[in-house]
Protein backbone atom coordinates (compact mmCIF):
# COMPACT_ATOMS: atom_id res chain seq x y z
CA UNK A 1 0.00 0.00 0.00
CA UNK A 2 1.39 3.15 -0.73
CA UNK A 3 1.66 5.99 1.16
CA UNK A 4 -1.29 8.81 0.87
CA UNK A 5 -1.81 12.14 2.96
CA UNK A 6 -4.14 14.71 2.87
CA UNK A 7 -3.56 18.27 4.00
CA UNK A 8 -6.14 17.95 6.91
CA UNK A 9 -4.44 15.53 8.18
CA UNK A 10 -0.89 16.79 7.93
CA UNK A 11 -2.44 20.06 9.55
CA UNK A 12 -4.28 18.34 12.29
CA UNK A 13 -0.41 16.39 12.81
CA UNK A 14 0.92 20.25 12.92
CA UNK A 15 -1.97 21.32 15.65
CA UNK A 16 -1.09 18.17 17.93
CA UNK A 17 2.68 18.78 17.91
CA UNK A 18 3.23 15.57 16.13
CA UNK A 19 4.34 16.51 12.77
CA UNK A 20 7.54 15.55 11.56
CA UNK A 21 9.10 18.53 9.44
CA UNK A 22 12.62 18.55 7.33
CA UNK A 23 14.26 20.62 5.03
CA UNK A 24 14.55 19.85 1.37
CA UNK A 25 18.27 19.91 2.47
CA UNK A 26 18.06 17.08 4.95
CA UNK A 27 15.26 14.84 2.85
CA UNK A 28 18.19 14.14 0.60
CA UNK A 29 20.12 12.03 2.77
CA UNK A 30 17.40 10.58 5.05
CA UNK A 31 16.51 9.13 1.49
CA UNK A 32 19.21 7.63 0.79
CA UNK A 33 19.78 6.00 3.72
CA UNK A 34 15.65 4.81 4.24
CA UNK A 35 14.32 4.83 0.69
CA UNK A 36 11.49 6.81 -0.52
CA UNK A 37 8.72 4.93 1.43
CA UNK A 38 9.95 4.64 4.86
CA UNK A 39 10.55 8.80 4.55
CA UNK A 40 6.92 9.09 2.93
CA UNK A 41 5.67 7.89 6.22
CA UNK A 42 7.37 9.13 8.49
CA UNK A 43 8.13 12.98 7.25
CA UNK A 44 4.83 15.29 6.66
CA UNK A 45 6.39 18.46 5.65
CA UNK A 46 9.51 19.98 3.42
CA UNK A 47 10.68 22.95 3.71
CA UNK A 48 12.79 25.03 0.68
CA UNK A 49 13.85 28.05 0.73
CA UNK A 50 15.58 31.20 -2.07
CA UNK A 51 17.14 34.37 -0.92
CA UNK A 52 17.85 35.84 -4.13
CA UNK A 53 17.83 39.34 -6.10
CA UNK A 54 14.11 39.49 -7.16
CA UNK A 55 13.94 42.29 -9.80
CA UNK A 56 9.72 41.96 -10.04
CA UNK A 57 9.35 42.97 -6.59
CA UNK A 58 7.38 46.10 -4.83
CA UNK A 59 4.78 46.85 -2.75
CA UNK A 60 1.42 48.96 -2.89
CA UNK A 61 0.73 50.97 -0.08
CA UNK A 62 -2.25 53.17 1.08
CA UNK A 63 -1.32 56.61 2.76
CA UNK A 64 -4.20 57.86 3.89
CA UNK A 65 -5.44 61.42 2.98
CA UNK A 66 -4.45 64.92 4.57
CA UNK A 67 -7.11 67.93 4.75
CA UNK A 68 -7.64 68.66 2.54
CA UNK A 69 -8.04 65.99 0.24
CA UNK A 70 -5.31 65.26 -2.69
CA UNK A 71 -5.16 62.50 -5.58
CA UNK A 72 -2.02 62.25 -6.01
CA UNK A 73 -0.74 62.28 -9.73
CA UNK A 74 3.11 61.90 -8.84
CA UNK A 75 4.57 60.54 -5.48
CA UNK A 76 8.37 60.32 -4.56
CA UNK A 77 9.19 57.87 -1.31
CA UNK A 78 12.87 59.26 -0.64
CA UNK A 79 13.19 60.56 -3.94
CA UNK A 80 12.34 57.76 -5.35
CA UNK A 81 8.69 57.87 -7.86
CA UNK A 82 6.00 55.37 -7.20
CA UNK A 83 3.16 54.43 -9.86
CA UNK A 84 0.20 56.92 -9.25
CA UNK A 85 -2.07 55.46 -11.41
CA UNK A 86 -4.76 54.30 -9.67
CA UNK A 87 -7.04 55.14 -6.84
CA UNK A 88 -6.09 58.60 -5.23
CA UNK A 89 -3.42 58.10 -1.96
CA UNK A 90 -2.59 54.37 -3.44
CA UNK A 91 0.37 53.72 -5.05
CA UNK A 92 2.81 50.95 -6.29
CA UNK A 93 6.39 51.26 -5.71
CA UNK A 94 8.68 49.26 -7.95
CA UNK A 95 12.04 47.73 -6.44
CA UNK A 96 14.06 48.65 -9.65
CA UNK A 97 12.72 52.16 -9.67
CA UNK A 98 15.19 54.98 -9.53
CA UNK A 99 15.20 58.60 -8.02
CA UNK A 100 15.12 61.16 -10.84
CA UNK A 101 18.54 62.49 -10.09
CA UNK A 102 20.25 59.04 -10.22
CA UNK A 103 23.06 59.24 -13.42
CA UNK A 104 21.75 56.12 -14.00
CA UNK A 105 24.65 54.56 -16.71
CA UNK A 106 25.76 58.04 -17.63
CA UNK A 107 28.72 57.19 -15.59
CA UNK A 108 29.57 53.66 -16.75
CA UNK A 109 29.00 51.83 -15.01
CA UNK A 110 26.66 53.36 -12.74
CA UNK A 111 26.94 52.61 -9.26
CA UNK A 112 22.30 52.64 -8.75
CA UNK A 113 23.04 52.80 -4.66
CA UNK A 114 19.28 54.15 -3.74
CA UNK A 115 16.30 52.72 -5.09
CA UNK A 116 12.82 50.88 -4.94
CA UNK A 117 14.13 48.10 -2.71
CA UNK A 118 15.90 50.74 -0.53
CA UNK A 119 13.40 52.17 0.71
CA UNK A 120 10.98 49.37 1.57
CA UNK A 121 13.88 47.88 3.45
CA UNK A 122 14.31 51.58 5.32
CA UNK A 123 10.34 51.16 6.00
CA UNK A 124 10.76 48.13 7.29
CA UNK A 125 13.87 49.07 9.62
CA UNK A 126 11.82 51.69 11.20
CA UNK A 127 13.28 54.69 9.25
CA UNK A 128 11.34 57.71 8.08
CA UNK A 129 11.39 57.76 4.77
CA UNK A 130 10.72 61.70 2.91
CA UNK A 131 7.27 61.82 0.75
CA UNK A 132 6.54 63.99 -1.69
CA UNK A 133 3.20 64.21 -3.81
CA UNK A 134 1.84 66.28 -6.11
CA UNK A 135 -1.96 66.57 -7.43
CA UNK A 136 -3.55 68.55 -10.33
CA UNK A 137 -6.51 69.88 -8.10
CA UNK A 138 -10.34 68.63 -8.51
CA UNK A 139 -12.96 69.51 -7.19
CA UNK A 140 -13.33 66.66 -4.67
CA UNK A 141 -9.28 66.65 -3.90
CA UNK A 142 -8.19 70.11 -3.71
CA UNK A 143 -4.95 69.82 -3.01
CA UNK A 144 -2.00 69.96 -5.22
CA UNK A 145 1.21 69.65 -3.20
CA UNK A 146 2.27 67.38 0.18
CA UNK A 147 5.67 67.46 1.49
CA UNK A 148 6.02 65.38 4.78
CA UNK A 149 7.53 62.31 6.91
CA UNK A 150 6.05 59.03 6.78
CA UNK A 151 7.01 55.65 8.52
CA UNK A 152 5.42 52.10 8.08
CA UNK A 153 3.32 52.37 11.53
CA UNK A 154 1.80 55.02 10.24
CA UNK A 155 0.31 54.62 6.36
CA UNK A 156 -3.10 52.58 6.30
CA UNK A 157 -1.82 49.25 4.21
CA UNK A 158 1.08 48.56 3.25
CA UNK A 159 1.94 44.95 1.21
CA UNK A 160 4.22 43.41 -1.07
CA UNK A 161 3.15 42.14 -4.33
CA UNK A 162 5.92 40.59 -6.55
CA UNK A 163 4.93 39.49 -9.85
CA UNK A 164 7.64 37.11 -10.61
CA UNK A 165 9.96 35.60 -7.72
CA UNK A 166 10.71 32.04 -6.96
CA UNK A 167 12.03 31.27 -10.96
CA UNK A 168 12.25 27.76 -10.89
CA UNK A 169 15.67 27.38 -12.21
CA UNK A 170 17.84 30.02 -14.13
CA UNK A 171 20.81 30.92 -16.88
CA UNK A 172 24.49 30.46 -15.66
CA UNK A 173 26.03 33.81 -16.85
CA UNK A 174 29.16 34.19 -18.72
CA UNK A 175 30.73 36.81 -20.90
CA UNK A 176 32.54 35.66 -23.74
CA UNK A 177 34.02 38.55 -25.12
CA UNK A 178 36.83 40.53 -24.34
CA UNK A 179 35.77 43.23 -22.01
CA UNK A 180 34.05 43.24 -18.28
CA UNK A 181 30.39 43.43 -18.57
CA UNK A 182 28.05 44.53 -15.84
CA UNK A 183 24.80 42.71 -15.95
CA UNK A 184 22.13 41.79 -13.82
CA UNK A 185 24.03 38.83 -13.43
CA UNK A 186 26.49 40.33 -11.52
CA UNK A 187 30.28 41.36 -13.03
CA UNK A 188 31.28 39.19 -15.76
CA UNK A 189 35.15 39.20 -16.60
CA UNK A 190 36.25 38.62 -20.14
CA UNK A 191 37.19 35.34 -21.88
CA UNK A 192 34.58 33.89 -19.73
CA UNK A 193 36.77 34.32 -16.56
CA UNK A 194 34.14 33.43 -14.70
CA UNK A 195 30.43 32.12 -14.41
CA UNK A 196 27.71 33.57 -12.07
CA UNK A 197 24.52 31.53 -11.21
CA UNK A 198 21.53 32.45 -9.06
CA UNK A 199 19.19 29.86 -7.63
CA UNK A 200 19.60 27.89 -4.04
CA UNK A 201 19.07 24.65 -6.49
CA UNK A 202 18.17 21.95 -4.50
CA UNK A 203 16.60 23.63 -1.72
CA UNK A 204 14.83 26.21 -3.86
CA UNK A 205 10.71 25.30 -4.02
CA UNK A 206 10.00 25.05 -7.22
CA UNK A 207 12.99 22.57 -8.07
CA UNK A 208 11.18 20.57 -5.11
CA UNK A 209 8.04 20.74 -6.54
CA UNK A 210 9.08 20.64 -10.55
CA UNK A 211 4.78 20.19 -11.62
CA UNK A 212 3.67 22.29 -9.58
CA UNK A 213 1.85 19.48 -7.65
CA UNK A 214 0.72 21.92 -4.20
CA UNK A 215 2.75 24.92 -5.00
CA UNK A 216 -0.42 26.95 -6.00
CA UNK A 217 -2.69 29.81 -5.84
CA UNK A 218 -3.09 30.39 -2.21
CA UNK A 219 -0.50 28.46 -1.17
CA UNK A 220 0.75 30.08 2.59
CA UNK A 221 4.31 30.66 2.31
CA UNK A 222 7.24 32.55 4.02
CA UNK A 223 7.71 36.01 2.90
CA UNK A 224 10.43 38.30 3.74
CA UNK A 225 10.19 37.28 6.77
CA UNK A 226 6.50 37.30 7.63
CA UNK A 227 3.71 34.96 6.14
CA UNK A 228 2.42 35.56 3.02
CA UNK A 229 1.08 33.77 -0.15
CA UNK A 230 1.38 32.62 -3.73
CA UNK A 231 -0.98 35.01 -5.30
CA UNK A 232 -1.24 33.56 -8.86
CA UNK A 233 1.83 32.50 -11.53
CA UNK A 234 4.31 34.76 -11.86
CA UNK A 235 5.39 36.57 -15.29
CA UNK A 236 6.82 34.79 -17.68
CA UNK A 237 5.93 30.95 -16.45
CA UNK A 238 7.06 28.95 -18.65
CA UNK A 239 6.34 25.67 -17.34
CA UNK A 240 6.32 23.79 -20.88
CA UNK A 241 10.51 24.23 -21.81
CA UNK A 242 12.68 21.58 -21.80
CA UNK A 243 12.80 19.05 -18.84
CA UNK A 244 15.28 15.79 -17.58
CA UNK A 245 14.30 12.82 -16.62
CA UNK A 246 13.38 13.60 -13.31
CA UNK A 247 11.13 16.67 -14.31
CA UNK A 248 13.36 19.42 -13.48
CA UNK A 249 13.44 22.17 -15.85
CA UNK A 250 16.68 22.55 -17.80
CA UNK A 251 15.95 26.27 -17.85
CA UNK A 252 14.24 29.35 -16.29
CA UNK A 253 10.94 27.32 -16.78
CA UNK A 254 7.99 28.15 -13.76
CA UNK A 255 8.04 31.31 -11.62
CA UNK A 256 5.20 32.69 -8.48
CA UNK A 257 3.74 36.13 -7.71
CA UNK A 258 3.48 36.27 -4.29
CA UNK A 259 1.73 38.79 -2.14
CA UNK A 260 1.96 39.38 1.72
CA UNK A 261 1.69 42.27 4.95
CA UNK A 262 4.61 44.07 4.15
CA UNK A 263 4.50 45.57 7.90
CA UNK A 264 4.69 41.66 9.01
CA UNK A 265 7.83 41.75 7.41
CA UNK A 266 12.01 42.56 8.43
CA UNK A 267 14.22 43.97 6.69
CA UNK A 268 16.59 41.01 7.00
CA UNK A 269 14.74 39.13 4.72
CA UNK A 270 13.80 41.92 1.87
CA UNK A 271 17.26 43.88 1.37
CA UNK A 272 17.43 46.71 -0.94
CA UNK A 273 20.83 45.47 -4.05
CA UNK A 274 22.06 47.53 -6.46
CA UNK A 275 24.07 46.04 -9.46
CA UNK A 276 26.83 47.90 -10.65
CA UNK A 277 26.37 48.89 -14.22
CA UNK A 278 22.89 47.49 -14.15
CA UNK A 279 20.29 48.89 -11.61
CA UNK A 280 18.52 48.60 -8.13
CA UNK A 281 16.88 45.73 -6.86
CA UNK A 282 15.28 44.05 -4.28
CA UNK A 283 16.66 40.81 -2.82
CA UNK A 284 13.25 38.51 -1.07
CA UNK A 285 13.34 35.69 1.08
CA UNK A 286 11.00 33.23 -0.01
CA UNK A 287 10.42 29.76 2.07
CA UNK A 288 7.93 27.38 0.67
CA UNK A 289 6.50 23.96 2.91
CA UNK A 290 5.62 21.06 0.65
CA UNK A 291 3.50 18.69 2.44
CA UNK A 292 4.43 15.08 1.81
CA UNK A 293 1.08 13.31 -0.32
CA UNK A 294 2.69 10.26 -1.04
CA UNK A 295 5.80 9.33 -2.35
CA UNK A 296 5.71 10.97 -5.41
CA UNK A 297 6.22 14.01 -3.28
CA UNK A 298 9.35 12.32 -1.72
CA UNK A 299 10.89 11.45 -4.74
CA UNK A 300 10.44 14.97 -5.96
CA UNK A 301 11.73 16.65 -2.78
CA UNK A 302 14.62 14.57 -2.49
CA UNK A 303 16.19 15.86 -6.07
CA UNK A 304 19.60 17.15 -5.24
CA UNK A 305 21.79 19.53 -7.12
CA UNK A 306 23.80 16.74 -8.89
CA UNK A 307 20.26 16.56 -10.77
CA UNK A 308 19.59 19.77 -11.50
CA UNK A 309 21.00 21.35 -14.77
CA UNK A 310 21.42 24.95 -16.17
CA UNK A 311 22.20 26.30 -19.24
CA UNK A 312 25.56 28.47 -19.63
CA UNK A 313 24.37 31.72 -21.36
CA UNK A 314 26.97 34.16 -23.09
CA UNK A 315 25.47 37.22 -21.46
CA UNK A 316 27.59 39.98 -23.97
CA UNK A 317 25.96 38.31 -26.87
CA UNK A 318 23.41 35.70 -27.23
CA UNK A 319 21.43 37.22 -24.11
CA UNK A 320 21.00 40.56 -25.22
CA UNK A 321 20.48 39.51 -28.77
CA UNK A 322 18.31 36.59 -27.85
CA UNK A 323 20.14 34.12 -30.15
CA UNK A 324 18.72 31.27 -27.82
CA UNK A 325 22.39 29.81 -28.18
CA UNK A 326 23.46 27.64 -25.13
CA UNK A 327 27.03 27.08 -23.74
CA UNK A 328 26.18 23.82 -22.53
CA UNK A 329 25.17 22.87 -19.15
CA UNK A 330 26.37 22.41 -15.58
CA UNK A 331 24.96 21.05 -12.80
CA UNK A 332 24.17 23.15 -9.35
CA UNK A 333 26.98 20.28 -7.55
CA UNK A 334 29.25 21.34 -10.71
CA UNK A 335 28.80 24.84 -9.68
CA UNK A 336 28.84 24.79 -6.52
CA UNK A 337 32.29 22.85 -6.39
CA UNK A 338 33.47 26.24 -7.38
CA UNK A 339 35.37 25.82 -10.41
CA UNK A 340 33.94 24.40 -13.97
CA UNK A 341 34.87 23.77 -17.31
CA UNK A 342 33.77 25.67 -19.73
CA UNK A 343 34.42 25.42 -23.75
CA UNK A 344 37.56 23.48 -22.42
CA UNK A 345 38.99 26.03 -19.76
CA UNK A 346 38.44 25.92 -16.32
CA UNK A 347 36.57 28.72 -15.00
CA UNK A 348 35.49 30.08 -11.42
CA UNK A 349 31.51 30.37 -10.21
CA UNK A 350 30.60 32.77 -7.75
CA UNK A 351 26.47 32.52 -6.64
CA UNK A 352 24.16 35.80 -6.59
CA UNK A 353 21.70 33.87 -4.42
CA UNK A 354 22.43 32.64 -1.00
CA UNK A 355 22.54 29.29 -0.07
CA UNK A 356 23.32 30.40 3.46
CA UNK A 357 20.25 32.38 3.60
CA UNK A 358 17.70 29.73 2.05
CA UNK A 359 19.14 27.18 4.59
CA UNK A 360 18.01 29.25 7.13
CA UNK A 361 14.63 30.42 5.55
CA UNK A 362 13.80 26.62 5.12
CA UNK A 363 14.47 25.67 9.07
CA UNK A 364 12.55 29.57 10.33
CA UNK A 365 9.84 27.71 8.36
CA UNK A 366 10.40 24.20 9.51
CA UNK A 367 10.16 25.54 13.42
CA UNK A 368 7.48 27.53 12.47
CA UNK A 369 5.31 24.47 11.63
CA UNK A 370 6.50 22.29 14.51
CA UNK A 371 5.19 24.89 16.68
CA UNK A 372 1.94 24.48 14.91
CA UNK A 373 2.08 28.38 14.55
CA UNK A 374 1.78 28.17 10.67
CA UNK A 375 -0.59 25.74 8.94
CA UNK A 376 -0.43 24.36 5.19
CA UNK A 377 -3.04 25.91 2.70
CA UNK A 378 -4.20 23.67 -0.10
CA UNK A 379 -3.71 25.40 -3.71
CA UNK A 380 -7.32 27.19 -4.34
CA UNK A 381 -6.11 26.34 -8.07
CA UNK A 382 -3.15 25.18 -9.43
CA UNK A 383 -0.61 26.40 -11.75
CA UNK A 384 -0.26 25.80 -15.16
CA UNK A 385 1.80 22.94 -15.47
CA UNK A 386 3.85 21.35 -18.62
CA UNK A 387 0.71 20.32 -19.79
CA UNK A 388 -0.75 23.57 -20.21
CA UNK A 389 0.71 24.41 -23.65
CA UNK A 390 2.26 27.84 -22.68
CA UNK A 391 4.56 29.00 -24.92
CA UNK A 392 7.04 31.52 -24.08
CA UNK A 393 6.50 34.62 -26.77
CA UNK A 394 8.84 37.84 -27.37
CA UNK A 395 8.06 40.83 -28.81
CA UNK A 396 7.27 41.52 -32.28
CA UNK A 397 7.86 45.31 -33.78
CA UNK A 398 5.00 45.24 -36.31
CA UNK A 399 3.51 48.38 -38.66
CA UNK A 400 -0.05 49.73 -37.21
CA UNK A 401 -2.23 47.32 -38.41
CA UNK B 1 60.25 57.36 -6.03
CA UNK B 2 58.20 56.63 -3.37
CA UNK B 3 54.13 57.07 -2.96
CA UNK B 4 52.76 57.54 0.11
CA UNK B 5 49.21 58.00 0.95
CA UNK B 6 48.23 60.22 3.80
CA UNK B 7 45.18 62.74 5.31
CA UNK B 8 44.91 65.80 5.52
CA UNK B 9 42.45 68.01 7.67
CA UNK B 10 42.36 71.45 7.33
CA UNK B 11 40.85 74.06 9.88
CA UNK B 12 37.85 76.14 7.28
CA UNK B 13 39.98 79.26 7.25
CA UNK B 14 43.09 77.82 5.18
CA UNK B 15 40.51 75.71 2.89
CA UNK B 16 41.08 78.08 0.02
CA UNK B 17 44.73 78.18 -0.20
CA UNK B 18 46.26 77.26 -2.58
CA UNK B 19 48.21 74.39 -0.75
CA UNK B 20 48.10 71.27 -3.29
CA UNK B 21 49.35 74.05 -6.16
CA UNK B 22 52.37 74.41 -3.62
CA UNK B 23 53.33 70.90 -2.95
CA UNK B 24 53.24 70.36 -6.98
CA UNK B 25 55.61 73.89 -7.40
CA UNK B 26 57.79 74.56 -4.47
CA UNK B 27 58.37 70.74 -3.61
CA UNK B 28 57.98 68.63 -7.11
CA UNK B 29 55.29 66.53 -5.61
CA UNK B 30 53.19 64.62 -7.54
CA UNK B 31 49.98 64.69 -5.58
CA UNK B 32 46.69 62.17 -6.90
CA UNK B 33 43.57 63.21 -4.68
CA UNK B 34 41.71 59.86 -3.52
CA UNK B 35 38.98 61.52 -1.73
CA UNK B 36 38.10 65.21 -0.97
CA UNK B 37 35.69 66.93 1.08
CA UNK B 38 36.50 70.21 1.19
CA UNK B 39 33.65 72.69 2.65
CA UNK B 40 34.30 76.05 3.01
CA UNK B 41 32.46 76.58 5.94
CA UNK B 42 33.69 73.47 7.39
CA UNK B 43 36.78 71.82 8.77
CA UNK B 44 38.23 69.89 5.33
CA UNK B 45 39.16 66.12 4.09
CA UNK B 46 41.39 65.00 1.77
CA UNK B 47 43.15 62.23 1.20
CA UNK B 48 45.51 62.64 -1.13
CA UNK B 49 48.73 60.20 -2.24
CA UNK B 50 52.35 61.66 -3.02
CA UNK B 51 55.05 60.90 -4.93
CA UNK B 52 58.22 62.34 -4.96
CA UNK B 53 62.17 62.85 -3.63
CA UNK B 54 61.55 61.63 -0.06
CA UNK B 55 63.45 64.99 1.36
CA UNK B 56 61.10 67.11 -0.85
CA UNK B 57 58.74 65.07 0.46
CA UNK B 58 59.44 65.39 4.04
CA UNK B 59 59.70 69.36 3.26
CA UNK B 60 56.14 69.30 1.74
CA UNK B 61 54.53 67.82 4.51
CA UNK B 62 56.23 70.26 6.93
CA UNK B 63 55.13 72.97 4.74
CA UNK B 64 51.34 71.85 4.79
CA UNK B 65 51.80 71.53 9.18
CA UNK B 66 52.89 75.23 8.85
CA UNK B 67 49.64 76.41 7.37
CA UNK B 68 48.02 74.56 10.03
CA UNK B 69 47.08 71.16 8.16
CA UNK B 70 47.21 67.97 10.75
CA UNK B 71 48.58 65.25 9.05
CA UNK B 72 47.75 61.52 9.40
CA UNK B 73 49.18 58.31 7.62
CA UNK B 74 46.58 56.70 5.61
CA UNK B 75 45.72 53.25 6.93
CA UNK B 76 42.81 52.20 5.02
CA UNK B 77 41.21 48.96 5.37
CA UNK B 78 38.50 47.35 4.64
CA UNK B 79 35.74 45.32 6.44
CA UNK B 80 32.95 43.22 5.93
CA UNK B 81 29.71 44.22 7.70
CA UNK B 82 28.55 40.89 8.85
CA UNK B 83 25.26 42.17 9.88
CA UNK B 84 24.54 43.00 6.55
CA UNK B 85 26.88 40.46 4.22
CA UNK B 86 24.12 37.86 3.30
CA UNK B 87 26.37 34.98 1.92
CA UNK B 88 25.51 35.82 -1.08
CA UNK B 89 28.86 35.34 -2.92
CA UNK B 90 29.03 37.46 -5.61
CA UNK B 91 32.20 39.01 -4.54
CA UNK B 92 33.76 35.93 -4.25
CA UNK B 93 34.96 35.76 -7.89
CA UNK B 94 35.85 39.64 -8.17
CA UNK B 95 38.48 39.93 -5.12
CA UNK B 96 41.73 39.10 -6.47
CA UNK B 97 43.65 38.34 -3.54
CA UNK B 98 41.22 35.49 -2.68
CA UNK B 99 40.54 37.23 0.50
CA UNK B 100 36.57 37.10 0.06
CA UNK B 101 35.85 33.30 -0.50
CA UNK B 102 33.35 30.60 -0.36
CA UNK B 103 33.64 27.79 2.56
CA UNK B 104 32.32 24.29 1.30
CA UNK B 105 30.47 22.66 2.24
CA UNK B 106 28.58 25.19 4.12
CA UNK B 107 28.77 28.27 1.62
CA UNK B 108 29.45 30.87 3.71
CA UNK B 109 31.31 33.70 2.25
CA UNK B 110 34.65 34.17 4.73
CA UNK B 111 36.53 37.36 4.66
CA UNK B 112 40.02 36.95 5.62
CA UNK B 113 41.51 40.45 5.74
CA UNK B 114 45.43 39.20 6.30
CA UNK B 115 44.85 38.72 2.27
CA UNK B 116 43.00 41.93 1.41
CA UNK B 117 45.18 43.94 -0.65
CA UNK B 118 42.54 46.99 -0.39
CA UNK B 119 42.19 46.91 -3.99
CA UNK B 120 38.47 48.29 -3.08
CA UNK B 121 36.70 46.07 -6.25
CA UNK B 122 34.24 44.12 -3.66
CA UNK B 123 33.12 47.60 -2.46
CA UNK B 124 31.05 48.23 -5.54
CA UNK B 125 30.32 44.68 -6.78
CA UNK B 126 28.85 44.24 -3.66
CA UNK B 127 25.36 44.32 -4.02
CA UNK B 128 24.27 44.91 -0.40
CA UNK B 129 27.42 46.78 0.61
CA UNK B 130 28.39 45.03 3.35
CA UNK B 131 32.03 45.43 2.86
CA UNK B 132 32.95 49.60 4.10
CA UNK B 133 36.20 50.80 4.24
CA UNK B 134 37.56 53.05 7.05
CA UNK B 135 39.71 55.75 6.51
CA UNK B 136 40.96 55.92 9.85
CA UNK B 137 44.58 57.89 9.75
CA UNK B 138 46.99 57.32 12.31
CA UNK B 139 49.44 59.83 13.28
S1 LIG C 1 39.58 45.15 -1.30
FE1 LIG C 1 40.23 43.86 -3.04
S2 LIG C 1 41.55 42.31 -2.10
FE2 LIG C 1 40.41 43.25 -0.41
S3 LIG C 1 38.62 41.93 -0.16
FE3 LIG C 1 38.00 43.58 -1.55
S4 LIG C 1 38.35 42.74 -3.61
FE4 LIG C 1 39.50 41.43 -2.17
S1 LIG D 1 28.88 40.33 -2.19
FE1 LIG D 1 28.50 41.37 -0.22
S2 LIG D 1 26.72 40.30 0.66
FE2 LIG D 1 27.54 38.99 -0.97
S3 LIG D 1 28.96 37.63 0.10
FE3 LIG D 1 30.18 39.35 -0.64
S4 LIG D 1 30.20 40.78 1.08
FE4 LIG D 1 28.57 39.34 1.52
Amino acid sequence: MGVKKTYAEINEKIKSGKVVVVTAEEIIGMVEEKGVEAVAREVDVVTTGTFGPMCSSGAFFNFGHPKPRIKMHRVWMNGVPAYTGIAAVDAYLGATELPDYDPLNSDYPGEFRYGGGHVIEDLLAGKSIKFEATGYGTDCYPRKKIETYITLDEINEAFLFNPRNAYQNYNIAVNASNKTIYTYMGTLKPNIGNAHYCSAGQLSPLLNDPYYRTIGIGTRIFLGGGVGYVGWNGTQHSPCGPRGENGVPLGGSGTLSVVGDLKQMSPQWLRGASFLGYGATLTVGIGIPIPVLDEESVRLAAVKDSEIFAPVVDYSDDYPNGTGKTLGSLSYAQLKSGVVEINGKEVSTAPLSSYVKAREIAGILKQWIVKGEFLLSEPAQTLPSADSEITFKGLQEKSAP
Amino acid sequence: MPSRKIVLRFPSQIVDKPLIYHLVKDYELMVNVLKANVNPFKEGFMVVELSGENDKYEQGLSFLREQGVRIDHLSENIVRNIERCTHCGACTDICPSGALFISRPSMEVIFDDEKCVVCGVCLKTCPVKAIEVNFNGKQ
